[in-house]
């Protein structure tokens, strides 16, 4: 009885947990579609942190007048320099935080992590 | 005088430099660089690619630059490029921009990297026409006329929200170049970014610019020219002098002003006066050389 009990109740949790990963897929979906775009606007990365699915593509796309990069730290992605209106986009298939920056002007730094 | 780019020009006298207007220096009566024989040219910033609004030909001011150059009434031997050449690092930027210095009446050009010349990976691109000098590094050193003179890279080693720097191996190279030197050479350091702090929020300066300094502070005279910021900022410390020269493409904002460090549009009609190159004179006598500043106007 208590075995039975003990296994009623995992069943239940195991479903509950089931359900709320199904909504959990659902919400994530419906709110972090597999492209994300990164604005670079006035010598800022908007937004410089963001936490993204494994396989989603981020795109940053340049809106100053002033070219600007995209390299990551581990040396994982570079995006060379992006001129006015240009883009990049780098689609993360693994999870990882990782940091990058602008080689051209290194005060501006994000991160995304994947997750 | 109607020049209207910037310039500076680099007078040694006494193993000093001290400035110079260029713009008087061609008047009769005035002392000026008379007597001074010309050292180098500085040109900076060049950005040959940009084609926004603050200047939709850069490869145009660069020729009126390098007509300037050509014209001055003493020739200088050397042109010092403190990077920048390209805006992008492209192939055909770097072409064009050679091509157009080739018109310099000079024998040597010598260049360090700007941030804008490395950015494709392994900035092969400024490695492949500029890096022979430095065995691929950047950083290198000569003498010319009893002047020694050293190129810095301060552009590839840059730190995540930090400042340009040179790096350990740069710094120890520096030491050994410079160890068995005599104080009374004059120095000459040439690199992009400046090496003494302008506004840290924007990157003006490099982290480990002091550490090369230490090694420089023995000298009796030492020079420091830089670019990036394109506009003109000066100080003297010692016996250093520090110098960034204007660029020939487009000026940049004062320090903290705005939003960033890009291109600052200026009524079309006074952009030349914001452009210029900067000319190095060594004095064959004291109290007449220096460093003038020339607008490309």
């Amino acid at each position: 009885m208590k075995n039975r009990s003990m296994h009623g109740m995992r069943s239940w949790v195991r479903i509950t947990v089931g359900a709320l990963a199904l909504l959990s897929v659902a919400a994530t979906a419906a709110e972090s579609p597999n492209s994300v775009v990164v604005e670079i606007r006035d010598f800022a990365f908007v937004p410089a942190t963001l936490a993204v699915h494994p396989g989603t593509t981020v795109t940053w796309k340049n809106f100053d007048d002033e070219p600007h990069s995209v390299v990551s730290d581990a040396g994982t992605f570079r995006s060379g320099a992006l001129d006015t209106n240009e883009s990049f986009s780098y689609t993360f298939s693994k999870a990882g935080t990782f940091r990058f920056v602008c080689s051209l002007h290194s005060h501006m730094t994000g991160v995304v992590r994947v997750e | 005088m109607a020049f209207g780019m910037g310039g500076t020009l680099y007078t040694l006298a006494g193993g000093v430099l001290t400035p110079i207007d260029l713009a008087r220096a061609g008047e009769s009566g005035d002392g000026g660089a008379r007597g001074a024989i010309a050292l180098c040219v500085q040109l900076s910033d060049t950005h040959i690619g940009f084609n926004k609004d603050a200047n939709p030909d850069p490869g145009g001011s660069l020729q009126r630059a390098i007509d300037l150059v050509n014209a001055l009434p003493t020739a200088p031997a050397l042109i010092l490029h403190t990077g920048d050449i390209t805006h992008l690092s492209k192939p055909e930027e770097f072409d064009t921009a050679r091509q157009l210095l080739s018109g310099l009446k000079v024998t040597e050009l010598h260049t360090v990297p700007g941030e804008h010349d490395v950015t494709d990976a392994g900035a092969m691109e400024y490695f492949s026409r500029f890096g022979q000098p430095s065995g691929g590094k950047g950083y290198y050193s000569f003498d010319h006329r009893g002047v020694h003179f050293v190129a810095l890279n301060n552009v590839m080693q840059f730190k995540p929200g930090g400042l340009g720097q040179l790096g350990a191996e740069q710094l120890d190279w520096l030491a050994a170049d410079l160890r068995n030197r005599s104080a009374s050479t004059p120095l000459v350091l040439f690199a992009h970014m400046p090496l003494w702090s302008i506004y840290e929020p924007w990157g003006w300066g490099t982290g480990d610019a002091e550490q090369a300094l230490l090694q420089v502070r023995r000298f009796g005279s030492v020079t420091v020219l830089n670019g990036h910021i394109h506009q003109i900022v000066q100080k003297v410390e010692g016996n250093v002098r520090f110098h960034t020269a204007r660029s020939t493409a487009y000026p940049q904002p004062s320090p903290g002003v705005g939003s960033g460090p890009g291109p600052l549009k200026v009524p079309s009609d006074q952009l030349r006066r914001a452009l210029g190159v900067t000319e190095i004179a060594l004095a064959a006598h004291p109290h007449s050389g220096g460093l003038t500043d020339i607008t490309l106007e």
